[in-house]
């Protein structure tokens, strides 16, 4: 094995949300980073992958455990690393030139050397004849070289990408990523690692050397798989498909797994939802009723157009109403689900209801709650301060906001923003 | 697109606000205690004499622009490090922005005697002091709004941003200066044209002043108006106010035109927009050979090596902070330091609170029922004052702002007219009102509404601007016409800027009653019955127990209203009537 870059040894974190309440988000982490290693973590929205990210680059300090880099535990930046943003995170008032120059800034170099460092970075990463041009006067992908090349600039050991195609159009996307490998694979950079989050499995699979799927609550890495499929990698190769149909059914297990291990011992029966509006999950099931048969979940994130962001979250809405059902990596309606997507729009009122009250029981209690008042009315604060015990400050918003999308659309209350009053019509 | 920025935080009135009361009425009554005992020695007796002739007129001219931007200077410093410290130390935040909140709520012309005594006993025998007490009223008219903007800039600054400066390996000099000032700039610019503007009003007030029975004059057009004023002089009077009028039309354009069409290359977009603010100013220093020569040469070598010392020290700092570890940090050298600097604070205000009750309490609770009384007419009068303004300035302002061609031609005149003290006008008013012998109870309304109406005109104008198309377009559809469009449309649509110039106005107002309600032409002494001119009168008397206790019930009658009344409106439009 080749010599060890960053070293994360028995790791843990967890934010202080005040009151003394805390929220672990990640556990027990070892991991090896080694040099010349393409790594890809992958997990869902929240799953506490970019607080990993951010623990290598030591913009976040671990709770307990040991960082190292190079053997030399750090604190504060870690001084192997440069970083790519999802936004870009481009100084808007620089010039290219100027914003690339920025990644020199704290190098004791004199003002010519940086410059020509600069001009060097940005003609390796293809803005030859931008140099002079704003940040707003490029596309998406031109930006990203910039950020790119701001990153180069320090000529790192480890380069973090903070989802650095996700906001970019497919296209642009495609092109940015054969670029990135072929500089990094031709050794164009001097750049030994690439360690990169992502929610695009099929980026993933596509680019890296090893994928480590972070999952959980509070979050580990439960995968730790590496890809040997030789550069550069077809798509429609059988043997990468598998990969990727077998990292899908691995990530969406664990998803509905970790919704429904919940039920039991939470007290009071909340579960968390999944925060997706009833609008979504009723496109989703009517998609769904459209195909008519068991589906491949792979097959149909493609299909959908859909990342897994917004993905999963939907799939497990559909799973927790008991819309319908998820067995290794597939996906079909159940009966009820069948009836609600060819129903009309007060039929799927009625339906929803009944699924709402056998899948939510804190909607039971909160119909109870209202029918005993006389004018009918109960302020939100009430239901946020006993449902408070069961749920972080966090969850709970969420949790709040998607009961009451819910409840309203299966007009089961209506809702007066002005007052935060639900009420029963 | 361009608005008066009033900062309005919506925090719920707490134990912490109390203190700080206190804290600022401490500190007052310990400004005003120094102050009385240092007048003493003063015995400039020699007066200065303000001339009327029009030819002085440059070099006064000249005086007041020198301290316009000296307390400009004074703000801007005080901005940066009043904001960054309440932005990035979380104690410090805690008790700064209350602070701040109720200085920006203050009627600093209320406090205009107590600083000069204070400010003439530091220099004793000389008009320095009386300079400096200048410089500080007007500082005190900019300050608070532009530390704000900088604050709300610096706490909204983009977490990317932030993190990529951290990940680059920036020191704190490299973060303010690559990130934090450039982040801000665009506010701040804005902020500041705007509070300097606002900052006349208080240079004309503070360069003619009577305190303690002594008339301080200090050069500049607010003394030559005053000074025309008490001569009865109509022509030196206009020429002050030509003057004035010349004086802010070109500061605009020499120095804040090219100011803001600098600052738009700091704008956060990510798209170019379409409609750039121009300079000809700017144009033209662009073009210049001299100035290109004179900034490669003098001023860009200049501010690196500025910029290279304190990145030298930020360096420095951080090293010495790496080699002394953070181990002796943990055993609480800030936490006894905090602890301390607490017990003094509350040492200073239990102290000075207490001495400053002891003056109080020499009045009879008949003249503090006296002192409410005048409080509550000139409440009445500031909320007449506000609601007239937006009586005719609504309609107005809504009609400029949905025809494009005109609001374009008026925007910078209603700034010209919001930045024109109104107080060099009073004079002209006085005349009309003794020859048709208007009753001054009410003539004292006009006089307030002269300043601080274009706050109102100016955000309608706004507002109205920002009504999306699709938003009339629909109106228009769906045939709503006359009342009815203006009840679902547009009422609502600009009502947050309502609100928001509302309180600018109303603040303004209360500012203004201390030199509207007591007007001097000649040997006439128009006077109303209110607060503002029972503090000019106590302050010319040298009553202390009345100063202290008239300004007391000002800031209470200030902060209440805005408490209860103001930020409730705001609360709503903010939740509301928000329209993106």
């Amino acid at each position: 094995m080749q010599q060890v870059l960053i070293e994360l040894h028995a790791v843990n974190k967890q934010w202080n949300l005040g009151e003394n309440k805390i929220k672990p988000v990640l556990t027990e982490i070892d991991l090896k980073i080694a040099a010349g290693q393409f790594v890809a973590i992958l997990g869902a929205s929240g799953s506490g992958k970019s607080t990993l990210l951010r623990i290598f680059a030591g913009l976040t300090a671990v709770s307990s455990g040991k960082v190292t880099y190079l053997g030399n535990p750090y604190q504060g930046i870690n001084p192997g690393v440069a970083m790519v943003f999802q936004s870009f995170a481009l100084f808007p008032w620089l010039t290219v030139l100027e914003n690339v120059m920025m990644g020199l800034e704290a190098k004791p170099l004199s003002k010519t050397e940086k410059k020509e460092k600069a001009i060097r970075v940005i003609d390796v990463v293809g803005l030859d004849g931008f140099e002079s041009a704003y940040p707003k006067e490029l596309s998406g992908g031109m930006q990203q070289r910039v950020g790119l090349g701001r990153a180069l600039a320090s000529e790192p050991d480890v380069l973090l990408m903070d989802e650095p195609f996700s906001a970019l159009d497919v296209l642009t996307a495609e092109n940015l990523r054969r670029d990135i490998l072929e500089l990094w694979r031709e050794k164009k950079i001097p750049t030994q690692t690439i360690i990169m989050v992502t929610h695009g499995i099929e980026e993933a699979v596509y680019m890296a050397d090893r994928i480590l799927v972070v999952s959980g609550s509070p979050a580990t890495v439960m995968t730790d798989m590496a890809i040997s499929l030789p550069h550069w990698r077809d798509k429609n190769d059988p043997a990468f498909i598998e990969i990727v149909d077998k990292l899908y059914s691995l990530m969406t297990k664990r998803e509905v797994a970790d919704g429904q291990r919940k039920l039991p011992h939470e007290d009071r029966g909340v579960i968390p939802l999944p925060n997706v509006s009833a609008g979504a999950l009723t496109g989703f099931l009517e998609l769904l009723e459209d195909l008519n048969e068991k589906t491949d979940l792979y097959k149909l994130a493609d299909r959908f157009m859909m990342d897994s962001e917004d993905f999963f979250p939907v799939i497990e809405a559909a799973a927790q109403l008991q819309l319908a059902k998820i067995v290794d990596g597939d996906i079909e309606l159940t009966p009820e689900g069948a009836r609600f997507a060819q129903a009309t729009v007060l039929e799927r009122k009625v339906l929803l209801q009944e699924q709402l009250f056998l899948a939510v029981p804190t909607l039971g209690q909160i119909i109870a709650v209202l029918n005993s008042k006389s004018n009918k009315r109960m302020n939100v604060e009430f239901f946020k301060e006993t449902l408070a015990r069961s749920l972080s400050a966090e969850q709970l918003e969420e949790y709040l906001d998607t009961l009451i999308d819910w409840g309203r659309y299966a007009e089961l209350f209506a809702y007066d923003e002005n007052s935060r009053q639900l009420f029963l019509e | 697109m361009v608005m008066f920025v009033s900062h309005v935080p919506t925090r719920r009135f707490g134990f912490i606000d109390l203190f700080v009361l206190l804290f600022v009425f401490a500190l007052l009554f310990s400004i005003l205690h120094l102050g009385s005992g240092m007048v003493a020695p003063l015995t400039t007796d020699e007066k200065i004499v303000v001339s009327t002739d029009p030819a002085d007129l440059p070099y006064y001219a000249g005086r007041s622009v020198l301290r316009m931007f000296l307390a400009y200077g004074a703000s801007l410093a005080f901005t940066l490090l009043y904001g960054s410290l309440a932005a990035k130390n979380k104690t410090a935040e805690k008790l700064l922005i209350p602070l701040l909140d109720i200085l920006q709520s203050l009627p600093v012309l209320g406090f205009l005697s107590v600083t000069i005594s204070m400010f003439m006993g530091m220099t004793p025998g000389n008009l320095f002091g009386v300079e400096l007490a200048s410089i500080f009223a007007i500082f005190t008219g900019q300050a608070w709004n532009m530390t704000f903007s900088y604050y709300h800039s610096l706490i909204t600054l983009p977490q990317d941003l932030q993190e990529a400066s951290t990940v680059l390996g920036f020191n704190w000099w490299q973060k303010f200066i690559r990130l934090e000032v450039p982040f801000a700039t665009i506010s701040l610019v804005w902020n500041s044209m705007m509070s300097f503007g606002g900052g006349w009003f208080f240079l004309a007030a503070s360069e003619a002043i009577t305190v303690l029975n002594r008339d301080i004059r200090l050069p500049g057009l607010g003394s030559f108006t005053a000074a025309a004023a008490e001569a009865g002089d109509m022509t030196a009077l206009c020429w002050a106010i030509f003057a004035m009028v010349a004086t802010i039309v070109l500061i605009d354009q020499l120095f804040w035109r090219p100011i803001v069409v600098w600052s738009q290359k700091f704008k956060m977009e990510r798209t170019e927009s379409q409609i750039a603010a121009t300079s000809f100013v700017y144009d033209f220093l662009q073009r210049s050979m001299l100035a290109g020569w004179l900034g490669k040469t003098l001023i860009v070598p200049l501010l690196a090596a500025a910029s290279c010392i304190m990145n030298g020290l930020a360096h420095w700092g951080e090293r010495m902070q790496s080699r002394f570890g953070r181990q002796p940090r943990r055993f609480g050298a800030p936490n006894v330091l905090k602890g301390l600097l607490g017990l003094v604070a509350v040492a200073f205000v239990g102290q000075q609170s207490y001495a400053g009750l002891a003056v109080l309490t020499s009045l009879s609770a008949e003249s503090w029922l006296e002192i409410v009384r005048l409080g509550a007419l000139t409440f009445g009068r500031v909320m007449v004052a506000t609601g007239l303004g937006i009586l005719w300035a609504v309609p107005v302002g809504v009609w400029i702002g949905s025809n494009p061609r005109w609001s374009r031609f008026c925007q910078p005149l209603v700034q010209v007219a919001a930045s024109f003290p109104a107080n060099m006008i009073y004079p002209l008013v006085a005349i009309l009102y003794l020859r048709f012998a208007v009753n001054f109870e009410i003539g004292a309304i006009p006089l307030m509404m002269l300043g601080t109406q274009w706050y109102i005109l100016f955000n309608v104008i706004a507002g109205a601007m920002a009504i999306p198309n699709d938003l009339s377009e629909a109106a228009t559809i769906f045939k709503l016409t006359g009342w009815q469009r203006w009840r679902k449309m547009i009422l609502p649509a600009i009502f947050p800027h309502l609100v928001t110039s509302c309180i600018t106005a109303s603040g303004g107002a209360w500012n203004a009653s201390i030199v509207s309600e007591l007007v001097i032409w000649r040997e006439n002494r128009l006077e109303a019955t209110g607060l503002g001119a029972f503090i000019s009168r106590v302050t010319e008397a040298g009553d202390w127990a009345g100063i202290l206790a008239g300004i007391l019930v000002m800031c209470l009658f200030v902060v209440f209203v805005n408490r209860f009344f103001w930020r409730r409106l705001y609360e709503l439009a903010e939740t509301q009537y928000h329209l993106n």
